[in-house]
């Protein structure tokens, strides 16, 4: 297992140089001059080439490039422009955020689309099941930030219960030790400051699960609406197990391999519906940082950006394949 | 007529299906007693899967409803039970407690991601009040008691680590751990071998005498009727057309349909064998093999080095003429559907060579492989599973001309539909509008339309009813005289093999145990691997039932460390052509 993880993990590295080199060539056709971004338009053509060569702006692309490679591979993704700090440095202090609030809307995602999906599957054609579809093809189809400003003024502007935006009350004192609020909260043990930060994070939480939930209900449904029709739920049945007994744990462990798949390729568009739901909840995470990035040319800060999204992509999904073997024996890692 | 209730009696049973309740039983009444086997005989589509469920009201949630009759469960004290009446909270106390079931596929039946003991331990504490160590002891002493070696592993092991025979021994611990009085068994061994399929026939004779249960035993295979049944009941159409006691029945059956089942049956070392012995090979055969040999890694499971290899195929030489039927028997995993696909280059060949009309099939490459393949043509077990179901009859049968640049030629297409005998306008319909039986006609006339000058066939008619199988057998029987193919088929089922081949080869871990004429083979077999399978074979008439001897445990795969080299075969002649590989018997 640890070979294997290392393994898939050193398979990751290729992955990544490519991706580097598409964003890379991608920055070199977008209009504009990055420079703009380092000196003022006023400034003379003397100050910008001398801008330019501060930041080697003025090296043929591979030449940039393989610098860019050279240094990452230190850690050092390079300075960003507009922050005029290193990337590494703004990227790790706005990660947590990101995580948590994903990992967050993936509960709220699990939570209610499993137990909805799998009692649908048990009765289908019910009231029960006719509801859950309501509500999951709701979810997928309703757009993000539509569903965010939404609650913004239903639940902020209108009924007052949950704060607007932002990730935590001003001026709550927590030291950041892990950089998760809510661990971080509870390491100091400050109840009053988890409740605040728990509150911020249920409206993003929630908008940005809505569509995961949409669709783990429709696939749960399916899958153990599937299972159900095996030989051994007939077996099952015939030993006198009950109803539930069957559904949870006969169709639906069996239907889980299936579930969690989707969880792991969801997670990834989670990662993009971050950075709308972000914005529109100004929660200080890495998706609010792209977007600022890319308005602002900030080609150092949106390749390391970008990296960072395909490193947790990819070890979102090695981690669900070790997922599937504890689910299924039959499956075996090699 | 007994004096006693009967332990369950079925009274003019209805059972509808669906919406517009459509009728599947139609005044259905059967009784079976404590201590009897009672095998429900009919062809599949008859009803009688459906009428067994019904006594489990299995068939609820298939959308079945009972819409008459009644359904008498025998109880101690009180007044028999109506199961027809009862609602599912209540079913749940009968199902598993009093009435058990296993079925047809050992491999589906069971739940892949539970554990062997999770799955018995929770059938008996759904019924007794055990904790679960003494459930678990229950379930090993039941493990044992169904004869699996090594219960105490078994017990932690997932069902896809056993075997058939040994899922289906689960099946039957599991149904059997709350001591039932009724077990319901429906085809519980059509999906095994045959050697397995007389092992569990014993044990659930043996395990029905020590218990005095009834026995409701569901099958297509009279040869299973006569190898177990007390007595039988026939159902045709969803109605029970004959029932009597099992000698009764086959000696005298009353009925047409009965007579017609008995007829269909293949009866193994009954009929004067109708293969007529080709006039001797003296024609160079058309195909040659000798010395193949097909190996798999096996790799560690850590770190996925190579330490072992499986032999699949061992060392095997045999001639094919053109018009000969050379058949390979032996049980799933002994390598004979890998021996095919060596010689088909669908898998990889370790060393040997296969002379197809001078060519070795096993070393050609690119174009000429593919030219070579024109001579050598398969059909498949399974003719749901070996057609596209979006390509019509006339796409299936171009497609191997298309591949090589010809084109389909009308009239060709046509003389090859009305020669496997598929009706007229055939060629522009699906696959789904055609019978198992007709499909595979059509897997036939797609495997013959290159003219091929060798057929393999992999059990070409296990999955088809038996009348159906008799007709395709006489089809391949006659293409191979007409067309002068020559016909390696391969089967696990001894009647098939007795009326099909011409020569026998006898598989038994990779490696040819047993050879000769089809005739010497089957009336004399030599080797104690070909003995055991044709002692397995069912007895075709009741009274010709014998006690078997309990036999060793199946052999394991023969997987050898590497660098092992096998003694190459020698040969012993104990008759004309007929020749028995020397050596230990594992």
């Amino acid at each position: 297992m640890l070979l294997y993880s290392t393994r898939r993990l050193a398979g990751a590295i290729p992955v990544l140089i490519v991706v580097a080199a598409v964003v890379f060539t991608l920055m070199q056709f977008a209009p504009g001059d990055a420079v703009s971004m380092l000196i003022s338009d006023e400034a003379s053509d003397a100050d910008k080439a001398r801008i330019r060569e501060a930041w080697g702006l003025d090296d043929p692309p591979l030449m940039q490039f393989l610098n860019f490679l050279g240094n990452a591979v230190t850690g050092d993704f390079g300075t960003s422009f507009k922050y005029k700090m290193p990337v590494m440095e703004l990227v790790l202090e706005r990660l947590p955020a990101t995580i948590e609030l994903a990992l967050a809307a993936t509960l709220v995602a699990v939570a209610i689309g499993i137990p909805l999906g799998v009692l649908a599957a048990a009765r289908p054609g019910s009231l029960w099941d006719s509801l859950a579809s309501t509500f999951s093809f709701a979810g997928i189809s309703m757009p993000n930030f539509w569903i965010g400003i939404l609650l913004i003024l239903l639940f902020a502007g209108h009924w007052h219960l949950l704060p607007s935006g932002g990730r935590a009350p001003w001026g709550m004192g927590v030291e950041p030790i892990t950089g998760f609020l809510l661990l971080d909260t509870l390491i100091q043990g400050r109840l009053d400051a988890f409740w605040g930060a728990l509150k911020h994070l249920a409206l993003p939480a929630l908008v940005l699960g809505t569509n995961m939930t949409g669709i783990i209900t429709q696939l749960t449904r399916a899958s153990v609406q599937e299972a159900l029709h095996e030989d051994y739920v007939m077996t099952a049945r015939a030993k006198g197990l009950g109803g539930m007994r069957i559904l949870w744990r006969h169709a639906f462990r069996n239907a889980l391999v299936g579930v969690v798949t989707i969880i792991g390729l969801e997670f990834g568009a989670l990662l993009s519906g971050a950075m709308i739901v972000e914005t529109v909840f100004a929660w200080p995470g890495i998706g609010s940082l792209l977007i600022q990035g890319i308005s602002s040319r900030d080609y150092p800060l949106i390749i390391g950006l970008v990296l960072i999204y395909t490193a947790i992509f990819i070890l979102v999904n090695l981690l669900i394949d070790l997922l599937y073997t504890l689910i299924d024996p039959r499956i075996r890692i090699n | 007529m007994t004096t006693h209730e009967p332990l369950l009696s079925i009274q003019n049973l209805d059972i509808a299906f669906g919406v517009d309740r459509a009728g599947v039983v139609h005044d259905l009444s059967l009784r079976l007693d404590r201590g009897e086997i009672l095998a429900l005989v009919g062809e599949s589509g008859s009803g009688k899967s459906v009428t067994v469920k019904s006594v489990m009201r299995l068939i609820d949630q298939q959308g079945g409803h009972i819409t008459g009759g009644r359904i008498l469960l025998d109880t101690a004290r009180q007044e028999p039970l109506d199961l027809a009446l009862m609602n599912e909270r209540q079913m749940r106390k009968i199902r598993g407690a009093r009435i058990a079931m296993i079925f047809q596929d050992p491999m589906t039946s069971l739940n892949p991601v539970l554990t062997v003991g999770a799955q018995l331990v929770e059938a008996v504490r759904q019924h007794q009040p055990f904790d679960d160590g003494s459930a678990k002891a229950r379930a090993i002493a039941m493990l044992e008691k169904v004869r699996m070696t090594d219960p105490l592993r078994r017990f932690d092991q997932y069902p896809h680590e056993l075997s058939g025979g040994m899922r289906q021994r689960v099946m039957i611990a599991m149904a059997l751990i709350c001591e039932p009085d009724i077990l319901i068994a429906d085809e519980p061994t059509t999906a095994l071998d045959v050697t397995v399929q007389a092992e569990i026939l014993a044990l659930i004779r043996s395990l029905q005498r020590q218990t005095r249960m009834g026995v409701l035993f569901i099958t297509h295979d009279m040869g299973v009727v006569a190898e177990i049944a007390d007595r039988v009941a026939v159902m045709l159409h969803g109605r029970i057309v004959e029932e009597g006691p099992v000698r009764r029945v086959f000696d005298a059956p009353a009925h047409d349909y009965t007579r017609k089942l008995l007829d269909a049956a293949p009866k193994f070392r009954q009929a004067a064998i109708s293969a007529t012995q080709a006039e001797p090979c003296t024609a160079s055969p058309v195909l040659s093999v000798s010395h193949l040999s097909t190996r798999f890694p096996v790799r560690s499971r850590i770190l996925r080095r190579h330490v072992a290899n499986l032999h699949a195929v061992e060392d095997v030489s045999f001639d094919l003429h053109p018009r000969e039927t050379v058949a390979i028997i032996g049980e799933s995993g002994c390598g004979k559907s890998s021996l095919a696909k060596s010689l088909l280059r669908l898998i990889p060949t370790h060393e040997g060579r296969a002379l197809l009309a001078g060519r070795d099939l096993l070393t050609l490459g690119g174009q000429a492989l593919r030219v070579a393949r024109d001579d050598i043509q398969m059909i498949f077990q399974d003719p749901y599973a070996a057609l596209d179901p979006r390509m019509s009859v006339r796409q299936i049968l171009s497609e191997p001309l298309r591949i090589r640049g010809v084109a389909a030629d009308e009239d060709h297409l046509r003389a090859l539909v009305a020669r496997v005998g598929l009706p007229e306008d055939s060629l522009g319909r699906y696959p789904h509008q055609f019978s198992g039986g007709q499909r595979q006609r059509i897997c036939i006339a797609r495997a013959l339309i290159l003219r091929p000058k060798v057929l393999i066939a992999d059990e070409p008619v296990s999955a088809l009813d038996v009348a159906i199988q008799a007709q395709i057998l006489s089809l391949l029987d006659e293409l191979k005289r007409d067309e002068d193919l020559a016909l390696l088929f391969i089967s696990h089922d001894m009647a098939v093999v007795e009326r099909v081949a011409d020569r026998i080869l006898v598989m038994h871990r990779g490696m040819i145990v047993e050879q000769g004429p089809a005739e010497a083979v089957l009336s004399r077999p030599a080797h104690p691997y070909t003995q055991r399978l044709l002692e397995a074979v069912p007895v075709s008439h009741p009274a010709a039932r014998f006690e078997r001897l309990s036999h060793p445990p199946a052999a394991t795969a023969p997987i050898y460390p590497l660098g092992t080299d096998i003694e190459p075969a020698r040969w012993q002649t104990v008759g004309p052509d007929h020749k028995l590989r020397e050596g230990e018997y594992r």
